[in-house]
């Protein structure tokens, strides 16, 4: 890393609960990522002498197992890793259409740039909520197809904030130099404004994930999303929220894990925005 | 002023139909029908309850026709609740989903706005730090899973609150289907107001009139509110996305009889009048929102209102 990210770097490690958010998102991908493997239970084994069985050391189901008796830790670590893959895979969607969009309407201005921004304003004017639901209707459950609806739907505000900083960067001199050297407008947009807006473009990415999460979790809520036996985060609160009274704990391990997945990725994004953009923090 | 308002309102007529018609053609081009069962029925009464229901005639056809109806605010029949049309169930249900999400909007900006002006003014306090931690966390947590938290703490363990269902005039049973839904607004109108208040605080009119004697909290009411709230008014039409969809859920796991399952149980059933009557109202009170923000915008910084 060059010179440019040392300060920033200095400012986000002096920021503790950014540093603790950073470690306990460190910890809990790692989880999802390895747990399921190192697991001896698999997803969708059924253990018929403990069903229902609550957390605890008594048995071999430490955080206690579902109606069907499979193990609850395995399937959250396993849901998670579903809500972390799509988080990651809609946010790289998200991230690409909206930085060209962006770029471009920002770079070239004028009247295409007026006709790009006010398409993006009558479609946030839209309940994207619904296309959404109809995408998923429509497309039928392929996990595939919602990454890619519900990347296709939160680049709005991704290609707002580009377009306003290339707009400024447009203005200085080594564009100016560059266009005098003969480069190529797609190659001015590509080597000179894109790496330029990267910093507040991280920033956003990375509260970007977090609400991609949420939204892939709300979508399994309605039973829109991820299908059985596969789970997300989602579809096991679904489940638990059935059980509270009987067996509040189906709801409580994923709840929790999700609780605290968001928060951490939360706070860690606004971390990494006041380190990035010392002007906003205060 | 009212100009202004025309030209906003006249804005909001072609984004509706442009709605009205995307969601026409989307929801029709889902493979299956609203007549297809497990057992698939007999041709000829396919026949007849396709002709009954206009479904025999070209697309353009049923979309001119169900356009003409909707101008005459007649939004047809449910295709699946076969005795009800879709005015009568949306009727029936939107009082208890307009009441839920009103009680939790209005929380979420009385408490919002107070909690934001009170860290603004303790400023780097531990007040200000510990509201501030407690604003990522509400953020953070979706009310789908603060709802059956909160269930089960004042509704199984202490008793205080029944965990679902519902009972007309009841305020007991809104109660946390209310706050679930107005926490993550609540939090993120506490920030907005915090960062809003505190970039006024500092400029020099506000040094004027603290100078100038002014007890505090005429400066914070008279000069400071104004434009502190800016922010926050941008951010209504969002919060009220945000308790729209969240309320979709809740609806669902308090077993409130509102209009939220319509929606999802709509697209599944193919019950397509149902699903586009759902999308006009919610379409309609987002887009009266952003109107109403629009105008407040106005009233909030005169600058608004001359700058074309």
């Amino acid at each position: 890393m060059s010179g440019l990210w040392r300060e920033p770097g200095r400012r986000l490690r002096a920021n503790t609960g950014a540093v603790i958010a950073l470690g306990i998102v460190v910890i809990l991908v790692s989880m999802a990522l390895v747990g399921p493997w190192l697991s001896p239970y698999d997803i969708e084994a059924l253990d018929w002498s403990h069903v229902a069985a609550w957390p605890g050391m008594a048995h071999a189901h430490w955080f206690g197992t579902d109606r069907l008796g499979r193990d609850l830790f395995v399937r959250t670590l396993d849901g998670a890793r579903v809500s972390l893959a799509v988080g990651l895979v809609a946010s790289a969607v998200s991230l690409s259409v909206g930085v060209s969009y962006g770029a471009v309407a920002g770079y070239l201005g004028g009247r295409t740039d007026r006709l790009m921004m006010r398409i993006i304003e009558i479609l946030s004017g839209l309940p994207l909520i619904f296309f959404v639901i109809f995408l998923t209707v429509i497309l039928g459950r392929s996990e595939t197809l919602l990454f890619v609806s519900i990347g296709a739907v939160g680049w709005l505000t991704m290609a707002r904030i580009v377009r306003g900083r290339t707009l400024s960067i447009r203005q200085q001199e080594f564009i100016e130099a560059a266009v005098a050297s003969g480069a190529s407008t797609a190659r001015i947009i590509v080597k000179h404004v894109v790496p330029n807006v990267l910093g507040p473009v991280i920033v956003y990415a990375t509260l970007t994930v977090p609400q991609i999460i949420l939204f892939e979790s709300f979508l399994s809520f309605l039973g829109l999303g991820i299908q059985e036996p596969r789970a997300s985060l989602g579809t096991l609160i679904a489940q638990g929220a059935g059980e509270m009274e009987a067996a509040p704990w189906i709801l409580l391990v994923p709840g929790g894990f999700l609780a605290l997945l968001l928060l951490s990725l939360n706070i860690l994004g606004d971390g990494l925005r006041d380190a990035l953009d010392a002007k906003e923090s205060g | 002023m009212t100009r202004y308002f025309l030209m906003r309102l006249g804005g909001a007529i072609p984004t509706l139909f442009v709605i009205v018609t995307l969601t026409f053609f989307l929801i029709r081009a889902a493979p299956g029908g609203p007549f297809d069962r497990e057992q698939s029925l007999p041709p000829q009464i396919m026949a007849n309850l396709q002709n009954a229901y206009g479904l025999d005639q070209p697309i353009w056809v049923q979309y001119a026709r169900y356009v003409r109806a909707l101008g005459h605010g007649d939004f047809g029949p449910s295709f699946k609740y076969k005795d009800f049309t879709v005015t009568e169930l949306i009727g029936q249900g939107l009082p208890v989903t307009l009441e839920l999400g009103t009680v939790a909007l209005s929380l979420a900006l009385a408490l919002g706005i107070s909690i934001g002006i009170f860290a603004a003014l303790r400023h780097n306090s531990p007040a200000d730090y510990a509201t501030m931690s407690l604003a990522v966390v509400g953020i953070a947590i979706p009310s789908f899973v603060a709802l059956p938290f909160l269930g089960l703490v004042f509704g199984i363990y202490l008793h205080w609150l029944p965990v679902a269902g519902w009972e007309p005039d009841s305020i007991r049973h809104l109660v946390l289907p209310v706050v679930a839904l107005a926490l993550p607004p609540l939090a993120y109108i506490a920030r907005l107001t915090r960062a809003g208040m505190l970039e006024v605080l500092h400029s020099r009119f506000i040094r004027t009139a603290i100078a100038k004697g002014l007890p505090l909290h005429t400066v914070i009411a008279r000069h400071a509110l104004r434009p502190a709230l800016v922010p926050v008014v941008g951010y209504l039409a969002p919060a009220v996305a945000s308790i729209m969809t969240g309320s979709l859920v809740v609806e669902s796991i308090a077993g409130l009889p509102g209009v939220g399952r319509y929606l999802v149980q709509g697209a599944l059933n193919r019950d397509y009048t149902l699903v586009m009557g759902m999308v006009i109202i919610y379409s309609a009170v987002l887009i009266g929102m952003g109107l109403v923000a629009d105008l407040l915008y106005a009233w909030l910084d005169p600058r608004v209102r001359f700058a074309r």
